[in-house]
């Protein structure tokens, strides 16, 4: 299946996982990204169960925050 | 080193100013030349914690920002952040959050208000590196 990864097509197995994805894409820091799919936002703690699907579109973000 | 202009500048303080006494937060984006970095585009974000001790930006905005970068062919550089009471340098709590090793980290001190600050750092782990931050 066809997946666009950060604005990227790429070719991936079918039945994909989010955490897979993550995994393969040597995500830095995996613990403090948010995920989205088709624009709606993966809850944290379902990565493994959340199946990714022929033509989705996966940004990933870092949680961006701090003090003073 | 890294340069912003003047405009984009003035669009950071302004938001920043317009935000107090909270901390003000967004994106910045632009081109890599080397070793440089140039700032092209600010983006102003809402600071959910909507606090003057913390920020953290809004993901929505934020991943309407990344849309946005791309379709501009630009590339993302990192975020700013206000400090309104503290001077322009990285707290322990954004060293703790800079979670991104690749990305600039800019902050607006605004504890004098007729002189304003602003730095950007490199910041891994604990060892935060001030860039060089150029306004032209």
């Amino acid at each position: 299946m066809f997946i666009t990864v950060a604005g990227n097509k790429k070719e991936y197995k079918d039945g994909l996982t989010v955490a897979e994805l993550i995994e393969a894409e040597k995500i830095d820091n995996p613990l403090y990204v948010t995920v989205s799919v088709n624009e709606e936002f993966v809850e944290n703690g379902t990565f493994e169960s959340t199946t990714l699907k022929d033509g989705d579109t996966v940004e990933f973000l870092y949680f961006m925050g701090g003090g003073c | 080193m890294i340069t912003i202009s003047k405009d984009n500048y003035g669009k950071i303080l302004a938001h920043a100013e317009k935000n107090l006494p909270e901390e003000a937060c967004g994106l910045i984006a632009g081109r890599i030349d080397g070793e440089n970095k140039h700032i092209e585009k600010v983006y102003l974000l809402t600071n959910i914690d909507h606090s003057n001790e913390h920020f953290s930006l809004d993901p929505k905005e934020q991943l309407a920002a990344i849309k946005d970068m791309r379709q501009n062919g630009l590339t993302p550089l990192g975020n700013w952040h206000s400090h309104p009471e503290s001077p322009s340098r990285p707290s322990d709590e954004d060293k703790r959050l800079a979670y991104d090793s690749k990305a600039s980290y800019l902050i607006l001190s605004l504890q004098d208000r007729v002189k304003p600050v602003l730095n950007s750092f490199h910041i891994e782990g604990v060892d935060a590196t001030n860039e060089g931050l150029v306004i032209e």
